[in-house]
């Protein structure tokens, strides 16, 4: 812990550096916050009070219509029927999605770390250079592919190709949480007669919940949150809500609805949102370990 | 089958070798296989496949008439994708430069016993957590010259306050960085600010017995022990920067004209909207490119780094 700012006499100086602190640390809190509380401001004026009003003036009163107008009534590009079918969408997608790709990661990982055969960790070295390319290489091959499946602009295509491209993650996290257990565990069990499968259930997965967890919330976020692919490879009405959003606020016939737009952008962002608040603490620990590890 | 991998498993392991190969010995690779497969196909063999298109004449449908390095001339030659480039330069530069700068910063701030500190953290972050889509509507809305900042300057009583960036197409490449920075800046403050938890108090307490002031304990001993912090920052920041395609997609769609395209974009539009595949394939390549130079001398500095540990 460095906490070089205690200091034993209390100066005028460090009083003043310590407004100063407090000061350029609540500046930057408003930076972070102000661009949230105006979009919901915004949300609950009508298109008048827009027109006449600021960004930080406040409605007269509460007006939720336009977040009813924004789950199911406002225009998406072709059809007129609010955003809620796509946040559905976005649901049937990123539910199975994130069980099958953190299932995958959690035996990959486990057989990288404790079951390692001749290759495997050349493998492992190969799997985390996919988690870094620019999904741009492989988005036409990958269009073909699904065309050729027959699931070209299905939830399942979706699903699939969050999937292959959600393990390479899944993966690292796992095994790394799994380096740590060690192999002589592993050894012990297989001398009782525990086999592959027997040892993962009994006594791997007990003790995976944290890393479980961790996983969960990373790849529900980066599936959620996925634009690329939601236009790349879905169908009019397979839209994750990430598109259908853009293409509410990018059509507009007659006047801007910045008050719909901004409703329909916190209904988009409310489940990504609810879980930072709720598990805040595993959301970071995905996060710095995608990024110290990787 | 669990009973029979399980009885094989173990025998295998009393006799120390295989008399021969069981279920049990096979088993890893077998749950393995899938992933293997996936990843060599749709990693390795779409990336291949992909330059081998960029080779290609292919517009609408892939076409194997190779033409040699002609869609990397087209393109290199093509204005929009040369605009796009030097926007990547300037948006990836200012977007990494500032959420470094203001990531150190907040996180020393923060890591001076502030009371709340949780609470602000929290605050910092939470940009993190949404999609660049919201994030580009957001801001589209903050800066959009008509009712956003500019309307709110003036009813302040500044008067000639002007800001039009978001439709200037000099300016608008300054549009993604401001909202680029508001979403990831939080991020990179985590990241140091778990790093500098992670500095040896021992250390610190030397330095301060030896009389250095705060300032030249941060600058000569914790931020140099922050290297490795850093250097992830910046491949993080780097290839969030080159992946960047929902934020221009949101918040300005490449406009005005073709001013805020990103190279991302240009490969969706060429690709998917102006049937241009062999040049589209050949700006992915050039972004794949662009990831390798940073992310090849960091994993081999990185592993090297393990191997002498």
């Amino acid at each position: 812990m460095s906490n070089n700012a205690i200091s034993r006499k209390t100066s005028g100086v460090d009083k003043a550096l310590r407004v100063a602190l407090y000061t350029v640390l609540l500046v930057a809190a408003a930076f972070y916050l102000i661009p949230f509380i105006v979009m919901l401001i915004t949300s609950l004026k009508d298109v008048e009070e827009i027109r006449t009003g600021n960004l930080l003036s406040l409605p007269a009163a509460l007006n939720f219509d336009s977040w009813a107008k924004a789950w199911s009534s406002a225009c998406t590009g072709s059809s007129c029927g609010g955003i809620s079918p796509y946040f559905m969408n976005s649901f049937q997608i990123v539910l199975p999605a994130v069980a099958i790709s953190t299932l995958v990661g959690a035996i990959n990982g486990y057989v990288i770390s404790l079951w390692k055969f001749r290759g495997s960790d050349l493998f492992f070295a190969a799997m985390l250079v996919g988690c870094f390319i620019p999904f741009q290489v492989i988005l036409l091959p990958m269009a073909q592919t699904l065309g050729w499946l027959g699931i070209a602009n299905t939830t399942s295509g979706l699903v699939f190709v969050h999937v292959v491209y959600g393990v390479a993650f899944t993966t690292l996290f796992f095994r790394n949480f799994y380096q740590s257990i060690p192999g002589e565990l592993v050894k012990a069990a297989r001398l009782d007669g525990a086999g592959f499968f027997t040892i993962f259930y009994r006594i791997i997965l007990p003790v995976s919940t944290p890393i479980i967890v961790v996983t969960v919330i990373w790849q529900f976020t980066q599936i959620w949150n996925d634009f690329l692919f939601g236009v790349a490879f879905s169908g009019f009405d397979t839209q994750p809500v990430t598109v259908a959003l853009n293409n509410l606020v990018n059509t507009s016939f007659g006047g801007k609805e910045y008050n719909v737009d901004m409703a329909a952008a916190i209904i988009a962002a409310l489940p990504t949102l609810a879980v930072y608040v709720f598990a805040g603490k595993y959301f970071v620990r995905g996060l710095t370990a995608g990024a110290v590890k990787g | 089958m669990n009973t029979k991998a399980a009885n094989s498993g173990s025998g295998q392991t009393q006799s120390g070798r295989p008399a021969r190969l069981s279920l049990a010995d096979w088993m890893p690779k077998i749950v393995m296989a899938p992933t293997v497969l996936v990843t060599l196909v749709c990693i390795y063999g779409y990336m291949i496949w992909t330059a081998v298109l960029s080779f290609t004449g292919s517009r609408m449908l892939p076409s194997y008439n190779f033409v040699g390095f002609e869609q990397y001339e087209r393109l290199f030659n093509n204005e929009r994708w040369m605009v796009a480039l030097s926007n990547l330069g300037i948006f990836g530069g200012l977007f990494i430069f500032i959420c470094l700068f203001l990531g150190v910063t907040l996180a020393i701030f923060l890591d001076q016993k502030i009371r709340a500190e949780g609470a602000i953290r929290t605050i910092y972050l939470y940009p993190m957590a949404i999609s660049f889509i919201v994030t580009g509507t957001a801001w589209k809305w903050l800066l959009n010259p008509t009712n956003g900042l500019e309307k709110m300057m003036v009813d302040f009583g500044f008067v000639n306050f002007k800001f039009d960036w978001l439709i200037n197409p000099d300016m608008v490449v300054y549009c993604l960085v401001i909202a680029a920075v508001w979403q990831a800046s939080g991020f990179v403050m985590a990241l140091f600010l778990a790093g500098l938890r992670g500095v040896d108090g021992d250390l610190i307490k030397a330095a301060h017995l030896d009389g250095a002031s705060t300032f030249t304990t941060y600058r000569r001993i914790i931020l140099p022990s922050l290297k490795p912090v850093f250097f992830s920052a910046l491949v993080v920041l780097s290839h969030i920067a080159i992946k960047s395609f929902d934020l221009v997609a949101a918040l300005t769609n490449g406009g005005p004209g073709y001013a805020s395209d990103l190279p991302a974009n240009f490969m969706y539009t060429y690709t998917f909207t102006r049937s241009q595949i062999g040049l589209g394939s050949a700006s992915a390549m050039v972004m794949l490119g662009c990831v390798l130079a940073i992310l090849v001398p960091y994993l081999y500095s990185e592993l090297r780094g393990k191997r002498h540990e």
